[in-house]
Parts: C-alpha cells; sequence; structure tokens
C-alpha cells in the first residue's frame, strides 16, 4: 500500500520549515563565534580545544557511559517487552508498573534517589555509578518503544508459527525479532540520545573529579562564554550531524519511517 | 508462551534495586534529621513537610506547575502539524525533514543551552541589532529571563510530544482523509474530527512525556532564568548539593512525585472521559 496520502495544509508545512530555522539558528551564531577572533577569522579556539587533554579524558568517559548503557538498556528494556506482550509473565501488571513509575519520575528525583542508595551503600561516585543510573533511566524508554510495538504484532502469526510445529524460541528468532527490530533500532537510538543528552543524572551520580563532556561544558560555561567553549560545542555538534547522516546511509532511519 | 516470561527478570530485578529501594529510602530520608556536615541522621523529624507551606516556596510550586503546562501546550500545538507534515510527505522529502529536526536533538542539552546564551550574549546578534535600532535594553534580563527559559524547554521537550504522535499518525489509515476530504471536511475539520480523536491517547503520552521532566526541570531555568526564575528542581538540588540537607531536599521530592502522580491522573479523567462522551 505506497499509495500517496493527502497532503497536509501548506501552512504547517512553513511551520515546520520554520522551527527548523529557529532550532539551528542559535547553533549557526555558535558556529561563527568558535571562528572569529576579535572581528578576524581564525581557527586557533579549535586548535585550544584539540590539544587539550581534560576534553579529552572527558569524551572518553562519556563515550564509554553512553555505549554501555545504551546497550545495557536495549537488551533489558526488549527482553521485558517480550515478557509483557508474548510471554505470561507472572509479574506483568508490577513490571508495566514499574516502568511507568521509572518513566513518571523526572530525572531529578530518580538523581537524588540513587545518590542517597550509592550515599547508604558506601558507594563512591565513579562512571560505574554513572552507567547504573544512566541504564535505570533509559530502560524505561526502551521498554515504551518497543512494547508499543510488541502490541500491534498480530496474535494469529504466532499461533500459526505454532500449530505448524514451531518452539517457543523458533518464534521468538524468526518472527517476533525480526518484526521488533525497526522498534529496536529506534530504541537504541533513543537510548544513545538519553545518555548523550543527560545532564542531571550525571551531575548528581558523578562526584568530584571526573567529568563527561557535558559536565565539563556546565562548569567551565558558568564562568563565562569563550570562543573556546564555541569550538568545543561546534565540535560536539558536527559529531552529532556525522552521527546522523551514518544512520541516514545505513538506512536506519529509513526503515523507520517506512516501520 | 510460557518460556518467553524469562526475559521479563533481569529487568524486573533492575528495578527493584535501583528504582523501587532508593525510592523508599528517599521517603525514608524525609523523616530523618539533616547531620551537622550534610548527610543523614537517624533521628525521626517531621519538621520538614511542615516547613514546605510557605509563602516562598508555595510560589515557586506555582510558577513551576504555570511553565510545566505551558511547555506542553506549547509542545502539542507545534509538534501536532509536524507530525501531520511528515507523515504525509513523499519518502524522501520526509527523510530530509527528519534529519533536520532529528539533528538539533540528538544534541546534547547543555550545548543547546549554551548556543542560547550565545545568541543573546554579549557578543551575540540579538544585542547588535537592538543596538542598531537604539532600542535601550537590560544586559541582565535579556539574557536570563523566563521567555528564554520557555524557549528552552518547549526547544528540549518538543521529540518527547513529536514521537508519540509520530508514530500514531504514522500507523493511521489515511484514506479516512481521504473520504472526509471527499465529502468536503476542510482542512480544520479533518484535524478536529478525524485526526485528533483517533490519535488521543498519543497527545495523552505525549503530554505527560512533556509535562514529567519539565516539572523536575533543573538545568534551563537555572542557565537561562537566573535566581529570580527558580523552580521546584533548583530548590531541590540547592537542598541536596549545595546546602546539604538531604531529608528537606528528600521532602520536597515526596511532594513533588504525589504532584507527578496526581496531575496525569486528573488530566487523563477530565480529557479522555470527556471526548469520549
Amino acid at each position: 500500500m505506497d499509495r500517496q496520502r493527502p497532503q497536509a495544509p501548506r501552512i504547517f508545512l512553513l511551520l515546520t520549515i520554520a522551527v527548523i530555522f529557529i532550532l539551528y539558528l542559535p547553533i549557526a551564531v555558535m558556529f561563527l563565534n568558535s571562528l572569529l577572533d576579535h572581528g578576524v577569522w581564525t581557527f586557533r579556539w579549535y586548535q585550544a580545544v584539540f590539544v587539550d587533554t581534560y576534553l579529552h579524558e572527558s569524551l572518553i568517559n562519556t563515550l564509554i557511559v553512553a555505549a554501555s548503557s545504551s546497550a545495557i538498556s536495549l537488551l533489558l528494556g526488549v527482553g521485558a517487552s517480550i515478557a509483557i506482550g508474548k510471554g505470561l509473565f507472572s509479574l506483568r501488571k508490577s513490571l508495566e508498573a514499574f516502568t511507568f513509575l521509572a518513566l513518571g519520575l523526572p530525572e531529578l528525583v530518580m538523581a537524588l534517589s540513587l545518590l542517597t542508595l550509592f550515599y547508604l551503600l558506601r558507594i563512591s561516585s565513579s562512571l560505574l555509578t554513572v552507567t547504573l543510573a544512566h541504564i535505570t533511566f533509559t530502560v524505561s524508554f526502551v521498554i515504551l518503544t518497543v512494547h508499543s510495538r510488541t502490541i500491534t504484532l498480530e496474535k494469529y502469526i504466532d499461533e500459526a508459527a505454532m500449530d505448524l510445529g514451531a518452539s517457543e524460541w523458533q518464534i521468538l528468532r524468526t518472527i517476533i525479532l525480526p518484526l521488533l527490530k525497526p522498534a529496536c533500532i529506534s530504541a537504541l537510538l533513543l537510548g544513545l540520545l538519553l545518555s548523550f543528552d543527560d545532564f542531571l543524572i550525571t551531575f548528581y551520580t558523578i562526584g568530584v573529579g571526573t567529568d563527561t563532556l557535558p559536565i565539563k561544558l556546565y562548569s567551565e560555561m558558568r564562568f563565562g562564554l569563550t570562543p573556546k567553549l564555541s569550538a568545543l560545542s561546534t565540535l560536539m555538534f558536527i559529531c552529532t550531524v556525522l552521527l546522523s547522516i551514518t544512520m541516514l546511509r545505513t538506512g536506519v532511519i529509513k526503515n523507520i519511517v517506512k516501520k | 508462551m510460557k518460556k518467553l516470561s524469562v526475559f521479563g527478570w533481569p529487568t524486573y530485578i533492575w528495578f527493584c534495586a535501583f528504582l523501587i529501594v532508593p525510592l523508599i529510602l528517599v521517603f525514608i530520608t524525609s523523616f530523618l534529621t539533616r547531620g551537622t556536615y550534610g548527610g543523614i541522621e537517624w533521628h525521626f523529624n517531621s519538621s520538614h513537610y511542615t516547613n514546605i507551606f510557605r509563602y516562598e516556596y508555595i510560589k515557586i510550586f506555582l510558577t513551576t506547575l504555570k511553565l510545566a503546562f505551558t511547555t506542553s501546550f506549547l509542545c502539542l500545538l507545534i509538534a501536532y502539524p509536524i507530525a501531520w507534515v511528515l507523515t504525509t510527505l513523499p519518502k524522501q522529502k520526509r527523510n530530509m525533514i527528519l534529519m533536520f529536526l532529528s539533528v538539533p536533538f540528538l544534541t546534547n542539552l547543555i550545548i543547546r543551552v549554551y548556543a542560547i546564551k550565545v545568541f543573546v550574549g554579549y557578543d551575540g546578534p540579538l544585542q547588535a541589532i537592538l543596538k542598531a535600532l537604539h532600542i535601550s535594553y537590560d544586559q541582565f534580563s535579556l539574557t536570563q529571563n523566563q521567555v528564554l527559559v520557555q524557549y528552552g524547554m518547549v526547544a528540549s521537550y518538543l521529540p518527547f510530544m513529536l514521537f508519540p504522535i509520530y508514530v500514531a499518525l504514522e500507523k493511521f489509515d489515511y484514506t479516512l482523509v481521504e473520504a472526509a476530504k471527499d465529502l468536503g471536511a476542510s482542512n480544520f475539520r479533518v484535524l478536529w474530527d478525524v485526526l485528533l480523536p483517533n490519535t488521543k491517547m498519543a497527545i495523552f503520552n505525549g503530554f505527560t512525556l512533556v509535562l514529567v521532566p519539565s516539572l523536575g526541570e533543573f538545568v534551563i531555568p537555572d542557565l537561562l532564568g537566573g535566581a529570580k526564575n527558580m523552580l521546584i528542581g533548583n530548590l531541590i538540588t540547592e537542598q541536596f548539593l549545595k546546602s546539604r540537607d538531604w531529608p528537606a531536599g528528600s521532602a520536597l521530592s515526596i511532594v513533588l512525585i504525589l504532584m507527578l502522580f496526581a496531575i496525569p491522573q486528573i488530566i487523563k479523567k477530565f480529557f479522555l472521559r470527556q471526548r469520549r462522551a
């Protein structure tokens, strides 16, 4: 059914373009700011960013946390969605309730409750505590994304497979997982996005002496805006753009769009 | 399919350890006493709850509520038309716009806030334009005010509204729109009578997804709002990380949690019931 859908009103297309323009305007200004030194074009701020070894460390920390937390939360979340949607999980109701609780809590409350837990257990703050915290809040988003897909899967496909003698594992491997793949990909992206985007939970659970890039940027921008910070932000932004284009090339987003 | 239910256990245990237990600890902490050097002393104390009913605190709670609701409404107002446009565009254009829209949101919040600060900052274009037009302005209120906080919140939470609505409209059977148009419905009627009633659940989900983090927001008002525009999130963070009064901070958090449970329930009753009737 690849039939053309009736177009949305033209004015809404204009609105979409206007929103994009407004979203990019500050970023464009930041980019210009990073290239100027008292009105003269220069790359010196970028050089300053590249030689800063503290920033290298923060970058590595950010990557470790984002990659490990989104991968683990994907596994946990997909498992939970299958157990909720397909299996007869005995504690299904409370698992669903936990998911909504995790979604319903603002980051702030989750952050301070985890801080309290780690404090009372005498676990000192480190990248480990940050990763544990990130998994806890991304997993609920993974479940939300994947579960909304599991409930749309038609039951009769499973029943047909079962009638033809497929075991539950075969059904999982050949029917459920392939059908869930697009949802899994968008869930993983969402997980990465949330972990990268996270400042607050990291801020509460990271402790003194360790930094992720957002924490670094936050603490430095309190002392004022400098072209060097603009250069750093621009570089982080460019990484995001490259990542997005790669995703488009590999067809990830296309798959989601096609559903 | 019974065997598949084993996949639920790891997540179940995870949530117990890192979600439920911590919350119980916060609840217990809210009835304890602050230690001399921060931290917690194990003496029962319920004064943190009575302390909340102060004029300054109530005012902060009301400001936060107002801001969170405006943010959700603005997000809905902007996200719905965009989702509609996206789901009806041909694939190529849709991919392009999706990419343009997703990049700013994939970008870290701190970067976006930083960019806004550069935009309105001392060397920024806004001040340059105002100077060129000879409009007088105040340095401090220009770089830290409520409009900026509102813009920052909407720009940050838009995708939480956009995602559920987009998914719902993507699954939507557009032949219904064609039918309505053939019968002479205007675009407005298509929106009001065909699209909106069929995506109620998505709207409610989006609304909740925006409202909840807005109520606990800390970073945006902290960096764009200044001390005058304090929200609950700033108050709680101040208690936890600056004055190190964990029990008082915990009590405020418990009140915030109760609000967060009550508000979506009220909206659900109000909004979903009324339209069904």
